[in-house]
């Protein structure tokens, strides 16, 4: 059962933004409602208002820019994503992070900026769209916005979107041509205790040009691995899909936390095992690529 | 003074059928259907999304009907078990899943066979895997799996006889 709330159909961003900004606390941006309705049965957020986004037009398109760049609208489902020719094509790896989202009902119906507005650190789209580098859109009273992803997620539960603000879209830049990449995720419940992107961009003779690996659920927030990034510069792509032994460190300085998806050391440490078969998946498809 | 009425009309297609009712914002589309509408063929389960009892297709695609608001059923069309059957003979996928006896207590089984549909609507000749993958989100706590995937293999042999 859920409490008495009045559903608001705003046809416009800023009539979004400016029913936030008259209802304040007791009002909750509403798409597919996969976590909100969740936490609202458990008797949390006390909304009186909920603002459905899904009527205002444009926020479930999937586009793509003259610059290869893919805008995402907030509203898109994991489904959509998921089966999107132009992310399948051209964004692998969004596509088979959103195959592993959860399971086909929650696809159905979650959102991409629901998702990411929630900051639930037990989650698949953040790490992913980290090593993209993605920026996510907000447009509130003020205009328009732009923030890294890496800003705008800031806290479990926690981002910077303003008290009348809403995310429109999620924007992603093409990856450098050549690039390869993998998204693995390992858990033994409905949520992963750890998830793994890695991008592998190769050189002419067979090496790391360039490495982007993000690691998520381990702790508060996903994080890209900077160092271990910069270490993965210039080895043989064929050594990495073999098995490249510093990743076995590779979550040993995450901030982990313990939860029910598994302590901090035991999540340090499966960070590790599958850093490494990312960075070998990724590796393999760099070179059966080349 | 009796309270203003909150209800919000909805105009929907269940089973086929054109269906106009009244719902209040909050009302979820398992209580509708079941409670309204007597329509108890979903099950109540896990309130959570996780187990799969309550599946029932919006527009062809699978949903939780517990968590899903019965709002979202304007202007679109909910499949639920009930739909399946055309008169006396059953669909497909449920007579695969008498045939493979691919059921004990039975309380998954309407989820598990709209999730079934909703698969081989979409994608008729998934490899063992991809059925799998897909039926990951719908629990069964006595079969032990074998025989359900038995009798989703049995259906889309039925579907696509081998040449």
């Amino acid at each position: 059962m859920l409490p008495p709330f009045e559903i608001h159909q705003p046809s416009t961003a800023a009539e979004a933004a400016a029913l936030r900004a008259r209802f304040g606390e007791s009002a909750a941006l509403y798409a597919g409602g996969s976590e909100l309705l969740l936490a609202m049965k458990e008797g949390l957020g006390g909304f009186e208002h909920l603002i459905d986004v899904k009527t205002i037009p444009g926020l479930d398109a999937v586009d793509v820019a003259a610059d290869g760049t893919l805008t995402i609208g907030a509203a898109v489902t994991h489904r959509t994503l998921e089966r999107s020719p132009l992310a399948r094509q051209r964004f692998p790896l969004l596509a088979e992070m959103e195959r592993q989202v959860a399971n086909p009902r929650v696809r159905s119906v979650g959102t991409l900026g629901g998702n990411l507005c929630f900051a639930e650190p037990h989650s698949d789209p953040p790490t992913a769209l980290l090593v993209h580098g993605a920026t996510v859109v907000l447009e509130g009273a003020g205009g328009r916005r732009r923030l890294p992803l890496a800003d705008f997620i800031v806290g479990p539960y926690e981002s910077a979107l303003g008290e009348d603000e809403l995310l429109t879209a999620v924007e992603v830049a093409a990856p450098p041509p050549r690039a390869a990449s993998a998204y693995v995720k390992f858990g033994m419940h409905e949520r992963p205790t750890v998830g793994v992107a890695a991008l592998l961009v190769p050189d002419a003779r067979g090496a790391v040009a360039e490495a982007r690996i993000a690691v998520g659920c381990v702790g508060p927030v996903a994080t890209r691995l900077g160092a271990l990034e910069t270490a993965l510069g210039g080895l043989p792509l064929a050594a990495v899909e073999a098995g490249w032994p510093a990743a076995d460190h590779a979550g040993d300085d995450l901030d982990a936390m313990s939860d029910l998806h598994g302590s901090a050391d035991y999540k340090r440490a499966m960070a590790g095992v599958f850093v490494k078969r990312a960075l070998a998946l990724a590796a393999r498809r760099a070179r059966a690529a080349a | 003074m009796s309270a203003p009425d909150r209800r919000l009309a909805l105009e929907t297609t269940i089973n086929g059928r054109p269906v106009s009712l009244r719902a209040v914002p909050e009302a979820l589309l398992l209580d509708v259907l079941r409670d309204d509408l007597g329509l108890t063929g979903s099950k109540r389960s896990c309130e959570v999304q996780v187990c799969g009892a309550c599946t029932v297709l919006l527009d062809g695609r699978p949903v939780s009907a517990c968590s899903v608001l019965a709002y979202e059923m304007r202007g679109r069309q909910v499949l639920t078990v009930e739909g399946l059957a055309a008169g006396d003979r059953l669909h497909p996928v449920q007579e695969a899943f008498l045939a493979a006896a691919a059921f004990q207590c039975g309380y998954c089984t309407p989820g598990m066979i709209m999730a079934v549909k909703a698969l081989l609507d979409e994608t008729p000749a998934a490899t063992p895997a991809e059925v799998r993958e897909y039926l990951r989100g719908n629990i069964c706590r006595c079969t032990g799996y074998l025989a359900i995937l038995e009798a989703v293999s049995a259906a889309q042999r039925a579907a696509a006889p081998p040449a």
